[in-house]
């Protein structure tokens, strides 16, 4: 084992005892907090509120996947070419709108909640994959589009045998930035009333306790990191295995 | 790839924004009433929303954008036609406006609804893509930029738009409006220059030295993990804490709530981009062109301020205008913590459910950003242009 696999352990464990059992680690946060005030979050469990987290994230991420991969693969077809000079752009300045703005015009829209969290972290969440389903798929080399071609493979096999296994590194890394900015973005979603880590952080704003805002924050980051960390892993599998092929198939 | 186009004919996007345009016509209100500014609104169809000779106007002007978006192939028609579109479209809602509200109420609100944002959007589609296929160089898309933002002032000083319900919540805090402004301004630029003071010679020595830049970037990924508003307040204590004890810091106003902490946790943020940009840019600078310098009897100093540093400046400024773009949004939480900013009347208008407070504070934030990554992707274009590769 090495030193970081040990270090990324070590982290997910602490982690997990810390939001199972909190009260376990009062001795840590009591010198940062007025006396008599609580030193572990008390309006709620901070599992409950870790997993409300990850759904939102989770949901608004799968969702502009979904999304944003089928638009990928449309303006890169023949049929969709007339709209890719349009969603360049537009990309490029979807990522000027900060995620609060987002988040800001969505309440008035569709109210309080959970609505306009999943609403700001899909939008936001689906430039990152779009750009990078861009950009795998145009930095397919023509020379294996021409193979691909030349074994009489349609276009449907090439996309789904040759363009997106070889652009999948790609889109990962995209899905991975922006489930990052997602995790980050959602604690923002508790100040409309969205469940989630943020209640947390707000919490403790609200009435002064840097102890809450302390437990909040590092539970988002140590998330962020191990996730981070856990779907780098899946990108250089997915780029080792995309390496055996091309090896096989010179 | 592109087979040549004939100046006439069926044009995918075109069609999909002539069907938006007729959506907006026929089908979604264009206007939404309110008795008073949190009362819920009345939805008003363009026909309803507008004199009716205004609104057959209108309508004549948008049929004739979407024809000539479905026909015309040309960039520069369907960027003029785009224009024409919206010259007619904005002035109009403000005439919506005046036209709805009774006369001498000043608790009726009148606010853009459905019709009038998808028709906005179908129109700067089309201008975008136009501006796209364009390829306009540096120089044109800041001119198209300086005209958007001069129309746009014309339309906002001209008064067409005063009796616009954003506008009226604008005018009870004009006075806050503007020292929000120039706080976020603040907050947004002063992190930037101090990152940029600090990050770009922590870029050089970290770009010198593996060890530093192994220990460097690590951290500095690690504090972007942390989410905005958990940085923020978690500043607010260390910086109180210096406030108590150092009488001069607590005279120079750093406190534990307010600007401050907003102030530190942005430059915290902004750090990684600028070393790491200034790191990558100094990389890409060929072994060859510094053993030249060498050779031609350059000091180290010399060869850093004179070849390296201008070599690696497209990349450097690719990382300003992410860590500006990125400022300018997060300045939007500082209200949070009592930074002031924008996010002040956002945070302001979520808690009243007052969507024209929200959208106060939210458009100048978009506004700024947008301005800010054109002219900041025209400087980086403008840097590759004058070195030579």
């Amino acid at each position: 084992m090495t030193a970081t696999s040990l270090v990324r352990l070590i982290a997910f464990l602490l982690l997990a005892a810390f939001i199972t059992m909190p009260q376990g680690f009062a001795f840590l946060f009591e010198p940062l907090i007025a006396p008599g005030a609580p030193a572990i979050y008390n309006q709620g469990s901070l599992l409950v509120l870790t997993l409300q987290h990850l759904r939102t994230v989770c949901l608004a991420t799968i969702a502009s996947t979904v999304l944003a991969v089928a638009l990928g693969i449309f303006v890169t077809r023949p049929s969709g070419a007339e709209f890719l000079p349009l969603s360049r752009s537009l990309v490029n300045i979807g990522q000027t709108f900060p995620p609060i703005a987002v988040l800001a015009i969505a309440v008035p829209l569709v109210g309080f909640g959970e609505k306009p969290t999943f609403i700001a972290l899909f939008l936001y969440g689906l430039l990152p994959i779009f750009e990078n389903t861009l950009t795998g798929l145009t930095q397919v080399s023509p020379l294996a589009l021409e193979a691909a071609r030349g074994m009489g493979m349609n276009a449907r096999q090439r996309l789904v045998q040759v363009e997106l296994p070889l652009a999948l590194p790609v889109i990962l890394a995209g899905i991975r930035l922006s489930v990052i900015i997602s995790l980050g973005t959602a604690t923002i979603g508790s100040t409309v009333a969205a469940k989630g880590l943020g209640e947390v952080i707000i919490a403790g704003l609200q009435s002064n306790n840097i102890a809450f805002v302390l437990q909040g924050g590092l539970v988002v980051a140590l998330l962020a990191v191990l996730i981070h960390d856990g779907l780098g892993l899946v990108e250089r599998v997915a780029a080792r295995k995309l390496g055996r092929f091309l090896n096989e198939v010179p | 790839m592109v087979p040549p186009r004939p100046a006439l004919s069926f044009d995918h996007l075109g069609f999909v924004i002539a069907v938006l345009i007729g959506i907006a016509l026929f089908a979604a209100p264009f206007a939404t009433y309110r008795a008073t500014r949190i009362a819920s609104g009345e939805a008003r169809l363009v026909i309803e929303a507008l004199p009716f000779s205004m609104a057959a106007a209108l309508a004549l002007v948008a049929l004739g954008v979407a024809l000539g978006a479905v026909l015309a192939r040309d960039p520069l028609g369907r960027l003029g036609s785009a224009v024409i579109g919206l010259a007619v479209l904005l002035p109009s809602l403000g005439l919506s406006a005046g036209y709805l509200t009774p006369a001498d109420n000043n608790f009726a609100r009148v606010s853009p609804s459905l019709g009038f944002w998808l028709l906005s959007l179908s129109f700067s589609l089309l201008a975008v893509d136009a501006l796209a296929r364009m390829r306009l160089g540096p120089f044109g898309r800041l001119a198209a930029l300086a005209v958007g933002a001069s129309a746009l002032a014309l339309l906002l000083l001209s008064g067409i738009w005063d009796d616009l319900s954003i506008l009226k919540e604008y005018d009870t805090r004009a006075d806050s409006f503007w020292r929000e402004a120039r706080q976020h301004l603040l907050l947004a630029f002063g992190s930037l220059a101090a990152a940029c003071l600090f990050g770009i010679p922590l870029g050089v020595a970290s770009h010198r030295l593996r060890t530093l830049r192994t220990a460097v970037m690590q951290s500095l990924s690690i504090v972007q993990t942390v989410p905005s508003i958990a940085l923020f307040g978690l500043l607010m204590a260390p910086l109180g804490a210096v406030a108590a004890s150092v009488p001069l810091a607590a005279a120079l106003g750093i406190r534990g709530i307010g600007a401050a902490p907003a102030f530190f946790a942005l430059f915290l943020y902004a750090l990684l981009p600028i070393v790491a940009n200034t790191v990558a840019g100094l990389n890409q600078v060929p072994a060859a062109v510094v053993d030249a310098a060498r050779g031609m009897g350059m000091s180290a100093r010399q060869r850093l301020l004179g070849v390296e540093m201008p070599l690696a400046l497209p990349v450097i400024l690719a990382g300003i205008r992410i860590v500006l773009v990125q400022n300018l949004g997060l300045a939007t939480v500082a209200a949070l913590i009592g930074g002031g900013g924008f996010g002040a009347f956002v945070f302001q208008g979520i808690g009243q459910t007052a969507i024209d407070l929200v959208l106060l504070g939210a458009l100048p934030t978009v506004a700024l950003s947008f301005g800010a990554s054109v002219v900041l992707d025209a400087l980086v274009d403008l840097s590759k242009g004058t070195t030579p590769a």
